[in-house]
């Protein structure tokens, strides 16, 4: 092995598995020597356990899909419905008269606060999820949309008009390129805000989700099987994140680094 | 061998340094009209209104008229207007007061005719070098194949061969510019609009455009505006130079060249070409506002 690969595989490879294995190492013995109560903070050995468990006996799978299926449902009706929103602001000024307003006041609610409402709305079930997820999801997709179809600098539209591009031609070849960018990162904070929503709904009241899961595993002071579902969901997160990311490295390959980052909630 | 041109251009006039006296202002006024032009520019002023509420006259009574074939160079110091003049040609840009003319027309917007190579590159990221130079022909909705032969003739002219599939960020600002002035010409407009296209290369590929530029011109026989900062750039280029004053831009001089065609590098040595050189600086001095 050369130097170089000795060293990129030094810190790709080991460093990462070294800490990791000492933060759990150090945790495990911690929890052990100083007789730290289960309640409290579970060994890791038992959360592995609680994992395992829950995975292959299905304890958890039935949670996990509802969970899931709130995820991606409210996603894609919040974003959609924050997209279309967004270009209708952006690009009808009349529309963005009326809306415009109201867009501003509510986007300064704590979503998460109006969560108690929308599940006497909607009931229990996962529609009340639903609801709230795309709420939360709906306002980074708003907000970016709009900044992103304002953000064509003037001198791409001036070179496309003196070429006698009409409206449309300047809309489709560059004012929707320079938003795709902004629309990206939306949807990124969108996603991981997504997640939240879905357990924060769950928290309110549920008959089933991880969140609820939660809520139960809580109740019966079994610490362990708890951080197993918060190790799920970071892991969910960080899927969905990925998946965003591959798809706006593919789709906005020409943006070396993110657009200007707006926290919708 | 010499091209004869279309326009007859006026010989024997005597030299100035400054139009100053009504009879120079005169004189100014005779060289900027031409008889058949193509385009005409009468009374033209322009007063940009600010975001802070106030207002800058960047042209002020500018009359210009611009023969059919003609190639004209325009120099001023930094500020005087001359990207306002030509983005008021390209139809891009509202004139405040004055008419233009073009082909006896008013001119009401932006034309297919017209070719306008910008100050910056303005080239779009996510378009291939190639597919930056067809955007004229994909607005225009002009055959595709054939042009695409073209866009790929113009960027090897440009030394640019082999660059076709690479994406802007991926050239050095020279070469940008020149993918502009591909674009600029790919639909073989019979006008061109210059800003400063050579602003960005070395004096070497400088004089390499510039005498490719002369042969476009000749060949293709285009109207041609050229803004440069270069005056030697502007005589070796022009029919006519036409000078103006800083800020609010007018007309101060109009110079007719008339060295003969094709012109070839070793003229910028001859006394002749550093007459026209000497009579242009001239204004700059007396402007206060050394420049080149
Ligand atoms: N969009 C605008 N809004 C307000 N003022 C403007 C605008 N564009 C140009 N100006 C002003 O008009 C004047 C002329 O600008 P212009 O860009 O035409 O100059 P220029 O001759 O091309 O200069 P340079 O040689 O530096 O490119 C400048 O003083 C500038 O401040
Ligand atoms: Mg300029």
């Amino acid at each position: 092995m050369s130097r170089t690969a000795l060293y990129r595989f030094t810190n790709t490879v080991l460093l990462p598995v070294a800490t990791f294995c000492v933060f759990v190492g150090g945790w495990e013995a911690i929890v052990r020597l100083a007789g730290i109560s289960k309640i409290v903070l579970p060994p890791p050995s038992d959360i592995a356990l609680a994992f395992w468990n829950g995975l292959l006996a299905g304890d958890f799978s039935w949670h996990l899909a509802v969970t899931m299926y709130e995820i991606l449902a409210g996603f894609v009706v919040g974003a959609l419905s924050g997209l279309l929103l967004g270009f209708l602001v952006a690009l009808v000024p009349l529309a963005e008269r009326i809306f415009y307003p109201y867009i501003v006041a509510f986007q300064t609610v704590p979503k998460v606060a109006i969560a108690p409402i929308i599940v006497i709305w909607f009931g229990y079930g996962v529609t009340s999820k639903i609801v709230i997820t795309a709420t939360i999801a709906f306002f980074p997709l708003l907000a970016n949309t709009i900044m992103g179809l304002r953000a064509t600098p003037h001198d791409q539209i001036e070179m496309l008009v003196s070429y006698t591009a009409s409206r449309w031609q300047v809309f489709r070849m560059v004012r929707l390129k320079q938003a795709l960018p902004y629309i990206f990162v939306g949807l990124d904070v969108a996603i991981v805000l997504s997640v939240i929503g879905a357990i924060v709904g769950e928290f309110v009241g549920a008959k089933a989700g991880l969140g609820y899961l939660i809520l139960q595993k809580n109740f019966n002071f079994d610490m362990a099987g708890t951080f197993a579902i918060l190790i799920i969901l970071s892991l969910i997160g960080v899927g969905l994140h990925a998946l965003i990311s591959a798809a706006q490295r593919r789709i906005v390959f020409w943006i070396d680094t993110g657009g200007e980052r707006v926290m919708g909630a | 061998m010499s091209l004869t041109r279309v326009l007859p251009l006026p010989t024997g006039l005597p030299w100035r340094t400054a139009a100053t006296t009504p009879a120079q202002t005169r004189a100014v006024a005779a060289e900027s009209r031409r008889d058949g032009s193509l385009v005409r520019i009468n009374g033209l002023e322009k007063i940009y209104a600010t975001k802070d509420g106030q207002t800058i006259h960047a042209l002020k009574d500018v009359n210009l008229d611009i023969g059919e074939t003609e190639f004209i160079s325009i120099v001023g110091p930094s500020g005087c207007g001359k990207t306002t003049l030509l983005k008021i040609l390209a139809g891009i840009l509202s004139r405040s007061t004055g008419e233009v003319t073009i082909h006896g027309q008013a001119l009401s917007g932006p034309s297919r005719e017209i070719g306008v190579v910008f100050q910056a590159p303005v080239l779009l990221p996510w378009r291939t070098v190639l597919q930056n130079v067809l955007v004229p022909v994909e607005v225009q909705k002009r055959d595709r194949t054939r042009f695409e032969a073209r866009a790929r003739d113009l960027l090897a002219m440009a030394g640019l061969a082999g660059f076709e599939n690479k994406y802007p960020n991926e050239l050095s600002g020279g070469m940008q510019q020149r993918v502009g002035i591909c674009r600029a010409l790919v639909h073989n407009p019979s006008f061109l609009l210059m800003d400063e296209p050579f602003g960005a290369l070395d004096a070497m590929t400088r004089e390499t455009m510039n005498e490719e530029l002369q042969r476009i011109w000749t060949e293709s026989r285009k109207t041609v505006l050229l803004v440069t900062h270069s005056i030697p750039e502007a005589v070796y280029l022009a029919d006519r130079v036409v000078v103006m004053t800083p800020r609010p831009g007018r007309i101060v001089d109009v110079i007719p060249v008339d060295l003969p065609r094709p012109r070839t590098l070793a003229m910028h040595n001859t006394p002749e070409f550093g007459r026209f050189v000497a009579r242009i600086r001239a204004h700059f001095n007396s402007a206060g506002t050394l420049d080149t």
